[in-house]
């Protein structure tokens, strides 16, 4: 019998084999010593993780949707592949478009989180909140948003009800309004109750141009309050766990949060919300996309004590749980501070820090100076084991 | 955050440090081996190893659940979720382990009635609610989660219920350790001794170790610090020139471990003559196999099992890995065609195997080569 790994995609095996043949025999004839071995083997690892991503599974896996590496290859070997247009290629979570004399921001976004309602929020307000997040950290004032339903049959109209209330509790916090919308039904046990997609349009101010390939040695990272927060608690809501918690999902919108901060920092260079794949995620999406390294410390990283203990107790990193509330900014050096005062003088930021600064080297990694004062890399995660927490 | 942050301290890593390089022989290099892949989890997620010399080298063991499961028992366990109204239950480490034909994630997708469980115990649930469904719990681990697995197969019997059975994949530490030892590849100084195996089997069976063989042997705690400390233990009795066991554990640790969990295991479980590991080959007595009283909840009773033996992609050097002789990155296709996306074998899977640990958080050692030439 033959491993798959060595029949239908035998070539990239292959390949690896030849590469390490030819390393092995580089032509000296004394062995390097291990260290310098050691260096060559990380740069091989780093060709290979700069090298065209591939899908190597013949079907879509819980992974495909987790927002780690392999979420990251499909959207690259398959949807940028395919759609391939200036607006699309930064991959930034909305695209920036001229449209006449205005600029303004699209985005997308469907929610399929479990349970539906949950402690903080619902399905609804984070359909709403999600999207003018995604515009807010585009630097893009939120304006209309669609809604897509798609309902099981079965699924309690009390329920709905419900949730569309806080749609619009939501969309009034956020000043912005929903304008158009669609209604779909499928037969029962071919969908969970209700799933949401949410488009939303924005204005952006002439001059804005935040993202994450802008970021430069010397940068400050911010965090706008403490991470975690959302993922923890749908854990914690499904009851599957027997762990009971008094946390709280942190969705909100940041539309005023950023408008606040853009005003007070103008070196503020990229904003994220870091929702699937946390705090994490982001700082990689930094260190590959500005081709910079970034040094963050745990110590300095808010986390409520709430949320590192069922995360510690769950054996997952807080780095990699979702925010629905919580902004990661890039700023310059010389408005660190006024970008730190300008959050904490919101309510929603309160609590923000400063965890760590874009470093020259290395590039591409995210390394995490820990607690216990050791240096360890924060690599994308690859599965996640909290499907459905949006 | 308290019973976690005193074992994290800086400071007195710092403290520990110091007295571990001064227990360093000059031209001496130690090689000690934590044979246990959660200690493996946290000296990379902590990033340990900056705390000590460089004469000390860790070398990774074989403690890790899912990396020692073969590639045939993978496909068995493929073979018991695909029969008629199976419900396969597994834990999620082992969810992504490759077989011949994929991985439980790839049969999932491919509509394969398989569901991750938190524990034993859930699966039990999962056969309650589902009567006219079988379903099988994929049983793995070293005598760690043995008793959980005997205290199900317990707990199904007083129940009477005729749909739930295990896979056993239980394996046990001890033989492993001697094959280890007796293995001509590799020198070793002493042993980070498994703590959760441990607090069942307490730390007697270790002896012979230090007897028999010469090598110091601690118990050691999965907090940083217990290990930073465990080291310095190992260390001083290496300077005293001493070989025993210790246990530094002993907060959850006794010295004769849990009875109560020991007669679970001996009451369902009795020894197999011999069982198959993935690069360590056939160990005899090191495995557990449910007993002929309750073979009424053992899968290889129930079903036709395959028990193929198939051979690992020639590519992988996993046994190598496991056994210590590799480093991670000496492996063939560490990181280019084996990475956590795509793993080929099991040490890249689980997140206690020494490659997904060392790809996951270690890979600044080229970082810290370039400071320490520059400085």
């Amino acid at each position: 019998m033959t491993a798959p790994h060595e029949s239908p995609a035998a070539g990239w095996v292959q390949q690896a084999l030849q590469e390490h043949e030819r390393f092995e025999h580089h032509g000296s004839p004394q062995p390097l010593p291990g260290t310098v071995r050691e260096e060559l083997v990380l740069e091989r690892i780093d060709r290979a993780r700069r090298a065209r991503p591939r899908v190597r599974e013949d079907r879509i896996t819980m992974s495909h949707g987790a927002g780690g590496k392999a979420t990251q290859t499909l959207i690259e070997a398959v949807f940028l592949d395919a759609f391939r247009n200036p607006a699309l290629e930064p991959l930034e979570d909305a695209a920036r478009l001229q449209v006449g004399g205005a600029r303004l921001a699209l985005t997308t976004d469907s929610y399929v989180v479990s349970p539906l309602f949950f402690p903080g929020g619902d399905i609804g307000d984070l359909a709403v909140n999600g999207t003018v997040n995604d515009l807010s950290t585009a630097g893009a004032v939120p304006l209309y948003l669609s809604a897509g339903f798609i309902l099981e049959e079965g699924f309690g109209v009390a329920e709905l009800t419900r949730i569309v209330a806080s749609m619009q509790a939501a969309a009034q916090r956020a000043g912005v309004q929903v304008v158009t919308g669609d209604t779909k039904v499928v037969q029962k046990g071919k969908a969970d109750g209700c799933y949401i997609n949410t488009a939303g349009v924005g204005l952006l101010a002439p001059g804005t141009s935040l993202g994450v390939a802008q970021a430069r040695p010397g940068d400050v990272i911010l965090v706008s309050g403490p991470i975690g927060d959302h993922g923890v608690t749908i854990m914690l809501a499904r009851g599957e766990l027997d762990i009971e918690a008094d946390v709280c999902s942190d969705t909100a919108p940041l539309n005023g949060l950023v408008a606040d901060l853009l005003a007070a920092a103008p070196g503020v260079r990229a904003l994220r919300d870091a929702t699937r794949g946390g705090v994490a995620t982001i700082l990689n999406e930094i260190a590959a996309a500005a081709g910079v390294g970034v040094l963050v410390i745990e110590d300095d990283i808010p986390v409520r004590p709430e949320v590192r203990g069922a995360a510690e107790l769950l054996g997952i990193d807080p780095m990699y749980v979702a925010c629905e509330g919580r902004l990661v900014a890039v700023v310059s050096p010389d408005d660190a501070s006024a970008a730190l005062a300008a959050l904490r003088a919101h309510s929603q930021g309160a609590e923000a820090a400063v965890i760590g600064t874009v470093t020259e080297q290395p590039p591409g990694i995210v390394q995490l100076k820990t607690a216990f004062g050791g240096t360890r890399i924060v690599d994308l995660l690859v599965g996640d084991p909290l499907p459905r927490i949006c | 955050m308290r019973f976690v942050d005193e074992f994290r301290d800086a400071e007195k890593a710092r403290a520990l440090s110091a007295r571990i390089t001064a227990l360093c022989e000059p031209g001496r290099q130690y090689k000690l081996m934590e044979v246990c892949g959660g200690h493996t989890h946290t000296i990379y997620k902590h990033g340990l190893e900056d705390y000590l010399p460089e004469q000390i080298t860790l070398v990774h063991g074989p403690g890790c659940p899912v990396c020692v499961i073969p590639m045939g028992r993978v496909d068995d366990a493929m073979a018991l979720a695909s029969e008629p109204d199976v419900i396969m239950t597994s834990f999620g480490d082992m969810m992504r382990v490759p077989g011949s034909n994929g991985s439980f994630f790839d049969a999932k997708a491919r509509g394969t009635d398989i569901r991750m469980v938190y524990s034993p115990l859930d699966s039990l649930k999962i056969a309650r609610q589902n009567t006219d469904k079988r379903v099988v719990f994929m049983a793995i681990g070293f005598e760690t989660t043995a008793p959980s697995t005997a205290m199900t197969v317990l707990r199904a019997a007083a129940e009477g219920l005729d749909n739930f059975s295990i896979f056993c994949n239980h394996v046990t530490i001890i033989p492993a350790i001697k094959a280890i030892l007796d293995s001509p590849d590799l020198r070793l100084d002493g042993f980070i001794g498994p703590g959760h195996v441990s607090t069942v089997i307490g730390c007697r069976p270790y002896e012979f170790i230090a007897r028999d063989y010469g090598k110091p042997v601690v118990v050691a705690g999965f907090e940083p610090l217990d290990i930073l400390q465990s080291i310095y233990l190992l260390m001083l009795q290496l300077s005293r020139g001493e070989a025993a066991v210790e246990n530094q554990y002993s907060r959850v640790v006794p010295w004769d471990g849990n009875a109560v969990a020991l007669r679970a295991i001996g009451q369902t479980m009795e020894l197999r003559p011999y069982f198959e590991w993935r690069g360590l080959g056939f160990i005899s007595h090191s495995a557990l196999k449910v007993r002929a009283e309750y073979e009424r909840f053992d899968a290889e009773k129930l079903f036709s099992v395959p028990g193929v033996r198939v051979a690992d992609p020639k590519a992988c050097q996993c046994g190598e890995v496991l056994k210590g002789v590799l480093k991670p990155w000496e492996c063939k296709v560490f990181g280019t065609a084996c990475t956590p996306e795509t793993p080929i074998g099991t040490c890249m899977v689980s997140p206690e195997g020494a490659c997904a640990a060392y790809y996951n958080y270690g890979r600044l050692t080229r970082h810290r080569v370039k400071e320490a030439s520059a400085s």
